[in-house]
């Protein structure tokens, strides 16, 4: 039974529903009585007064109405380039949609949105942010300068690594003939048959 | 108890320091008795470790709140298994952990060595009782000591960070720090090589069960983390790429190329040098993770609290690489390859492509991991190196790996010919083509997503071609049904197969991370009854309505839960939970800020991810985060199959026949050949 519906946040109930749910408070009310522990204050979905927690205290911090803003992929761009400066390591979008406790990453979401409505576009709200902060605010350094390290070293010791060791196994495969002649090989009792079906199923199955 | 953990602590100290002296000594100066001195050091030193834990335990499940590690981590509402869990929470005890552990697992591998390999034995017994004697040092000399009292006793300790009252903060440490400790044992072997001059093939045979072990353990640690960070964390995602994610990875990626470049040794002599480097290699990033995470150095939000224990490590760390890299300069005479590569286009060939990338990738994470350092030492400028970072410098590198994990099977050992080419590529080439442009058809246009994809299909070709071959030829041979043929298939040739199917896995987890590309979310506010859509990548519309908020009571916390109701184009398919979480004490105070709970669906396609952002004023008026990932539940299945291959190869019994039967198949074959 569904006494009382939600609409829009707004009680919507009739004469009937209302005189049945007054009914069954009666009836709850006549029960013997019930230990409650200390979970029973309950809000129940749509039940509390004008909708209202029963200890807002437990939710957490207040937050604002989301506002087209924080929806708007190319603000969730910037910020994702752009790191909360609370400590967390997160970028400011993925930190104030997570760390609902964090008071830094909300604060940079508006001046990002403040920035954008007063016309600046993605790179200046970026550099401005720099300006202010230093390259650190930035998830990944800036393409520049000794920077250039970061991105460039990886790549270049593992062509590098790849080069000299095409040529090492250029050379090895070279001397290998010469090698494989002097190891020592004991002798192994088989026909030519049998030789030759075991090189078949060794190619065969690739061991 | 708390002084009998003390003097356990000392005791095992003590009887460390003994057998790491005993052990060395006793094997270079060839004294038996020194030699059974320092292997009775080893259990000694285990047992009064674990006495130091059982006291720990005990000062634990006692809310002995005097002990400043029980105060810190605990409190008399926290559950039972999470209080149990305190033991490894916090920096003190997870030392504690280690250091027990390795002393274990050191036992472990004394009494189960085989004696013919025993000759090692003396050298493992002082390097891992040196190992643990520094971790139980820096518990006592590095003010870590986890029985350390307070001058007063508070009514009730200061609880378990919400963030790691989660099943997954459970196991996913532990098992993370099994991965990180068993190293120490092939390292001990290694050194125990290089140290009594028996570099043959004896050591690799020793350790092989224990690098399985420690790589099975990392992964399993690193994807119950990745779980946990997904399921606790709140993002939405499962791996950031953090410096301690990063520490994780290192060794794992080193573990693997060591476990296949193991295979060239085993079977051909070569790379005795590579493998040995390997080893110490990676127990060195093990030491070098736990520096990263315990010293501060470099922010994550994953690290222990600042203390001055990351000196200890850091000095460690360059006092062990050091030494370490000098025995083996030394000894690098005696480690000439056996035979000489006989083709670039051969299985040896392929797996030192292979270790390159392995080792490659490595490196480019801790340049990565270290890149701020550099940059505020050469430039003065501290930099951030996040995802993008990673992500832009790794993912070339990860499928050029996953396209070598599928040609590597396919070529044979010492040289391939043409046509064994051919035949061996046609059909696996042919299946990734045939996916890259079903995918293009469908309209996918994201380039790695693509070859993601694609080389999924290549590799999961040549897994399923070297099963339907080997299963055909038993089938021929023995006449054995096909599923039985398949089945003695993998149980006589574990090493193999199961290698296959942790390829298997691979592939499933590179497809499952292309899905992240296709992420989509929203944010909302929404009261009792507002609804809000989201359109999935599949095209599907999720529908999500607020039902209402409740709050109550549960165990050590105050819940404000929101409900969702769920409905994929108009059709309902669940309600989801999420809640934001006050915990308090046992005094009912508030003990950490509120954390939040996500509430999550998840199906083979897509998972609805929810998150409860907080309340408007006070009121059921609720901000929310909705995320459709799809593909994330595969990842879980990917990092399962994973594991469940280690295990196969790990199995007893199995590999090593089957391993001399190649080493004979090579001896007839040169006797043909000459």
């Amino acid at each position: 039974m569904t006494a009382i519906r939600r609409t829009g946040g707004q009680a919507d109930c009739n004469r009937r529903d209302f005189l049945s749910a007054v009914a069954g408070t009666l009836l709850l009310a006549a029960r013997p009585p019930v230990r409650l522990s200390a979970q029973s204050p309950d809000s129940l979905p749509g039940t509390g007064p004008s909708g209202r927690l029963w200890d807002p205290s437990r939710a957490g911090r207040p937050v604002a109405p989301v506002t087209a803003a924080d929806n708007d992929a190319a603000l969730q761009a910037i910020e994702k380039q752009i790191r909360c400066t609370c400590g967390c390591n997160l970028d400011v979008y993925t930190c104030r949609t997570t760390d609902f406790t964090c008071g830094v990453s909300p604060a940079m979401h508006r001046e990002v949105v403040a920035l954008a409505k007063a016309g600046r576009t993605g790179p200046q709200i970026i550099d401005q942010f720099v300006r202010e902060n230093g390259v650190a605010i930035l998830m990944a350094p800036p393409k520049r300068g000794f920077n250039w390290a970061g991105y460039l070293v990886p790549s270049v010791v593992i062509v590098a690594a790849a080069a000299v060791l095409t040529v090492v196994l250029r050379r090895w495969t070279r001397a290998a003939p010469a090698a494989a002649t002097r190891r020592p090989v004991t002798g192994v009792a088989a026909t030519p048959e049998e030789l030759e079906r075991l090189n078949h199923e060794l190619d065969r199955l690739s061991l | 108890m708390t002084v009998l953990g003390s003097v356990a602590l000392w005791v095992a100290f003590l009887v460390g320091v003994w057998g790491a002296l005993a052990g060395i000594v006793g094997g270079l100066k060839d004294r038996p008795d020194l030699q059974r001195s320092a292997q009775h050091a080893v259990y000694a030193m285990c047992v009064a470790l674990i006495v130091a834990v059982v006291s720990l335990e005990v000062a634990l499940f006692r809310h002995d709140f005097n002990v400043e590690y029980v105060a810190a981590y605990t409190s008399r509402n926290l559950p039972i298994f999470y209080t149990w869990s305190a033991l490894y929470a916090g920096q003190k005890g997870s030392l504690l952990f280690w250091a027990t552990v390795l002393s274990l697992f050191g036992s472990l591998a004394l009494l189960l060595t085989p004696r013919h390999h025993r000759v090692f034995l003396p050298y493992v017994a002082g390097v891992v009782a040196l190992v643990a004697s520094f971790f139980v040092s820096v518990m006592l000399f590095g003010q870590a000591n986890p029985f350390q009292r307070l001058p007063y006793t508070p009514v009730d300790g200061n609880g378990l960070n919400p963030q790691l009252q989660n099943p997954g903060m459970v196991f996913h440490p532990p098992m993370l720090y099994l991965g990180y400790i068993s190293i120490t044992i092939p390292f001990a072997f290694a050194m125990a090589a290089l140290l009594s001059k028996k570099l043959d093939a004896d050591w690799l045979v020793a350790i092989r069960k224990w690098t399985l072990l420690s790589w099975l353990f990392l992964s399993i640690g690193i994807c119950l983390g990745m779980w946990w960070a997904y399921v606790e964390l709140g993002w939405g995602g499962y791996w950031a790429w953090d410096p301690v994610e990063n520490a994780s990875l290192l060794p794992w990626l080193t573990m693997t190329a060591f476990l296949h470049s193991v295979m060239i040794q085993e079977k051909r002599g070569m790379l005795k040098k590579w493998n040995l480097a390997l080893i110490i290699g990676s127990w060195l990033l093990s030491i070098f993770g736990t520096f990263i995470t315990r010293s501060g150095v470099i922010s994550s939000v994953h690290s222990f609290t600042q203390s001055n224990v990351g000196y200890f490590f850091l000095a460690f760390l360059i006092v062990a690489g050091t030494t370490s890299f000098a025995v083996y300069a030394t000894r690098l005479p005696l480690l000439e390859a056996d035979a000489r590569l006989e083709s670039m286009v051969s299985r040896e060939a392929s797996f030192l492509f292979n270790n390159l990338l392995l080792i490659g990738i490595a490196f480019s994470v801790l340049w990565g991991t270290l890149f701020p350092i550099l940059s505020e030492l050469f430039q003065g400028t501290k930099v951030t190196v996040g995802p993008p970072f990673f992500n832009q410098v790794n993912i070339p590198l990860g499928l050029a790996l996953l396209a070598l994990t599928g040609i590597g099977p396919l070529i044979a050992w010492r040289r391939s010919s043409l046509p064994n080419l051919r035949r061996q590529f046609a059909v696996p080439a042919t299946a990734g083509v045939f996916t890259l442009l079903v995918l293009l058809v469908a309209g996918m246009r994201d380039f790695y997503v693509l070859m993601a994809i694609g080389l999924g299909g290549f590799v999961t070709a040549t897994v399923v071609q070297e099963f339907a071959r080997g299963a055909r030829a038993r089938h021929r041979q023995y006449g054995e049904a096909y599923a039985v043929a398949l089945g003695r298939l993998l149980a006589r040739n574990r090493r193999r197969y199961g290698g296959y199917i942790v390829h298997t896995g691979i592939v499933i987890l590179f497809v499952a991370f292309s899905g992240m590309a296709f992420k989509t979310e929203t944010e909302a506010t929404l009261r009792p009854g507002e609804s809000v859509s989201l359109t999935s990548p599949y095209g599907d519309t999720y529908r999500f309505t607020h039902l209402g908020i409740s709050q109550y009571d549960a165990l050590n916390r105050q819940v404000t839960a929101a409900t969702v109701e769920v409905a994929r184009n108009g059709k309902n398919i669940g309600i989801l939970t999420t809640e934001k979480r006050q915990h308090v004490d046992g005094l009912g105070r508030p003990t950490f800020q509120p954390s939040t709970e996500v509430g999550i669906m998840s199906t083979l396609r897509l998972d609805v991810y929810t998150v409860l952002a907080g309340v408007v004023n006070g009121t059921e008026q609720a901000v929310f985060r909705f995320t459709l990932n799809p593909l994330v539940w595969w990842v879980w299945y990917g990092g399962m199959v994973v594991a469940l291959g280690g295990l196969i190869v790990m199995w007893p019994g199995g590999g090593a026949p089957a391993v001399k039967r190649t080493q004979a198949g090579y001896a007839v074959r040169l006797v043909a050949e000459q």
